[in-house]
């Protein structure tokens, strides 16, 4: 084997190498900005956060405008404290609402941020003021019992005056 | 009667006394590479050598093995994720399957089978044949001129082969869930782009198949460079290489997990 | 023998893991001449070799080889020592993934910074000195015994040592091959001047070759002599060694306890 050969083989081998990471990393995996310089943070308190995750997707009439980057209790109020990376791109004002969604019924649960009409920008380190928990399955599947074991309590008794 | 109660005991402590003694001698023989490898930099020319053999040869069954194990994934998947309605998930099921754990982990298997296993023939065969003597006679030292540029080549060889092997499972996958299923090909790659985090699973997972590169290349070359030289010793040794790699891969693989995710 | 040794052994044992190998050596070998260790297989000769070229060093007493104390040098020193001496292997030991031209050129490459030019006249000069100027495009696995040899040979002179050391030069060669090696190892040392120590148990094919013979059996030096003295000689050891000859001093059977009646197990016959 030829010397020349081999150093062209090795040279092809690295190349695909280097492409193969690439494909990686921007096809498969989503490069989103991770440098503190184009992304800002802001905090959203819930009460109630479910199913949500830190890399949760943040989204704004459904674009990913950034990720969660931090969940915390706190434990003074005894409410979740979340951390949100945003792009740099996007701001909104300060009367934005942020609300905790799920991505179809049984989907991933993200964090739905609902433009306001201040003229006001919303800067770094700012907390959002209005917040919406999320939808917890028990919860509603409760709330759906117990009215309608109020309702056939209520047909049971109609039947027994009969 | 003593002695046979006490035989098994004796046989567990006279293999765990190997062991230990013989992953001390394969770090003394760590540091003697390492030391040995100023060579590799100044003569890049000897690892790219190696890296042909150890690489290059290796493309083709990571190729393969790549696509065909995206293809069962797909499959498997596929049958799975349809039974709770979610076959959309298809390639994030994919992706992250291989670029967490099954692309480091079979790339590395692989590795070891093709190019391990070669290595240490190679080491053993010239110690057999006098070769490493002859090198060092001639004032040449061969772990420099020997070991350390395979030594290298297979760190530098292993990530790119476990890239690869990702790309290829990816694309099988690919062609398993799009084209021959039907699903969306939107939905299949916009799913991967969600879920797959650069740093936590790329990254990682590259960090891991280096990290089985070392281990598997410093067991190749230290099997062969330890081989009794004669035909049934290589052969021996050619057989630990493999074995030995296998067990070091999954277990090193459960701690950088448990590490990592 | 002449007052200027080359090489000088002094009181020299060695052990390998408690079993002794060589046991109180002395010889001299003079500077320019090529001189045989003869010795059955087993006898220490290899590990006499091994002493010379620094790969195992001995116990007790000094091996000096041009003034100076293998035993006793350090990693840089031994290098240094092992760069002016070249060595032919008992199967030439060549490298099997590398060229002829490469393997001839392996030692020029590693010590020198020649230029390419200048390296390939050199290696194409020390293959005509063995004869096999054309071949160097080949591979080792192509070539016979003998010509491996041969490449062998012109690797292990590619640096002009003042030292040669062949270690069962002969072994596995067809008469032919044996008499070219033998013909390229006389004229090397002469035409050089290098000091040779071959290890061999080929008597004749030696016999023919060298200045000086030295005899070692059971790691000892049991006798001496040029190669007329040792034809001559009276020595019943020597006798047997040099004819060839099945039983003497050397036993046919290795030395057991037991009978093979006792072995056999035909002792219990009588007693049933």
């Amino acid at each position: 084997m030829k010397r020349s050969t081999i150093d062209l083989w090795v040279g092809i081998f690295v190349a695909i190498g280097i492409a193969a990471v690439t494909f990686l990393a921007l096809k498969v995996a989503n490069l989103t900005p991770q440098s503190s310089d184009s992304t800002y943070t802001l905090y959203a308190d819930f009460d109630n956060i479910g199913g949500l995750k830190v890399k949760a997707p943040v989204k704004s009439s459904g674009v990913v405008v950034g990720r969660v980057s931090a969940v915390t209790l706190d434990t003074k109020r005894y409410v979740a404290h979340v951390a949100l990376t945003l792009d740099n791109r996007y701001r909104f004002s300060r009367d934005t609402s942020a609300e905790i969604l799920t991505a179809g019924l049984l989907g991933e649960q993200y964090v739905g941020l609902t433009q306001g009409g201040d003229d006001v920008n919303l800067k770094a380190g700012d907390t959002l003021a209005i917040t919406s928990s999320a939808l917890v399955l028990e919860q509603l599947i409760g709330k759906f019992m117990t009215s309608f074991g109020e309702k056939g309590g209520d047909s049971h008794a109609a039947s027994a005056a009969k | 009667m003593l002695e046979t109660l006490l035989f098994p005991f004796r046989h567990i402590g006279h293999l765990t006394v190997n062991a230990i003694w013989r992953l001390g001698f394969a770090c003394r023989f760590l540091f003697a590479v390492l030391k040995a490898s100023g060579q590799c930099f100044t003569r890049f020319g000897l690892v790219v050598r190696e890296m042909y053999f150890a690489g290059v040869l290796s493309l083709i069954i990571i190729i393969v093995s790549g696509l065909f194990v995206g293809m069962v994934l797909g499959l498997q998947g596929y049958n799975t994720l349809a039974r709770f309605g979610s076959s959309d998930a298809l390639g994030a099921l994919v992706a992250l399957s291989l670029l967490r754990e099954l692309g480091p982990v079979l790339a590395a298997l692989l590795f070891a089978s093709r190019s391990g296993s070669a290595m240490t023939a190679e080491i053993g065969l010239m110690k057999a044949t006098e070769q490493l003597d002859a090198m060092a006679v001639m004032a040449v030292d061969p772990l420099a001129r020997v070991v350390a540029p395979r030594f290298w080549a297979g760190i530098l060889s292993m990530p790119v082969l476990a890239a690869l092997f990702n790309v290829m499972g990816i694309l099988g996958g690919y062609l398993v869930g799009v084209v021959m299923i039907g699903l969306d090909s939107g939905t299949y790659w916009s799913q991967m782009n969600n879920s797959v985090d650069l740093h936590f699973d790329v990254v990682n997972g590259l960090i891991k198949s280096l990290v089985f590169g070392i281990a598997v290349t410093l067991i190749a070359v230290f099997e062969g460079y330890d081989a009794t030289p004669t035909a049934a010793g290589v052969s021996s040794a050619t057989t630990r290489t493999v074995v030995t790699s296998a067990l070091v891969i999954l277990a090193l693989d459960f701690i950088l997990t448990a590490f990592m995710f | 023998m002449s007052s200027d040794p080359f090489i000088e052994f002094r009181n020299v044992s060695f052990a390998y893991s408690g079993r002794p190998i060589l046991k109180n050596i002395n010889l001299r070998i003079p500077r320019g001449k090529l001189v045989a260790v003869m010795g059955g297989s087993g006898s220490g000769k290899t590990t006499l070799l091994s002493l010379i070229s620094g790969q195992n060093r001995a116990q007790h007493g000094q091996v000096l080889v041009d003034g100076r104390d293998v035993g006793q040098m350090t990693g840089r020193e031994l290098y240094e020592h092992r760069r002016r001496m070249g060595m032919l292997f008992q199967f030439g030991a060549l490298f099997t993934d590398l060229s002829v031209f490469e393997n001839v050129a392996f030692p020029l490459r590693e010590h020198t910074r020649l230029q390419e030019s200048m390296l390939r006249d050199l290696v194409l000069l020390k293959l005509n000195a063995v004869g096999l100027r054309g071949t160097q495009e080949l591979m080792p696995a192509e070539l016979s015994g003998g010509m491996s040899r041969r490449v062998a040979l012109a690797r292990a002179i590619a640096l002009d040592p003042q030292l040669m050391l062949y270690d069962e030069p002969f072994t596995g060669l067809d008469p032919i091959s044996l008499g070219v090696i033998s013909l390229l190892i006389r004229r090397l040392n002469q035409a050089l001047g290098t000091t040779a120590v071959m290890v061999t148990h080929d008597v004749h094919k030696s016999l023919d070759i060298v200045d000086h013979v030295y005899f070692v059996a059971n790691g000892e030096i049991v006798a001496e002599g040029t190669p007329e003295q040792v034809r001559a000689s009276e020595l019943p050891w020597v006798h047997q060694f040099v004819y060839g000859e099945a039983d003497g001093p050397v036993h046919f059977a290795y030395p057991t306890s037991t009978s093979l009646a006792d072995d056999l197990n035909l002792g219990d016959v009588n007693h049933a």
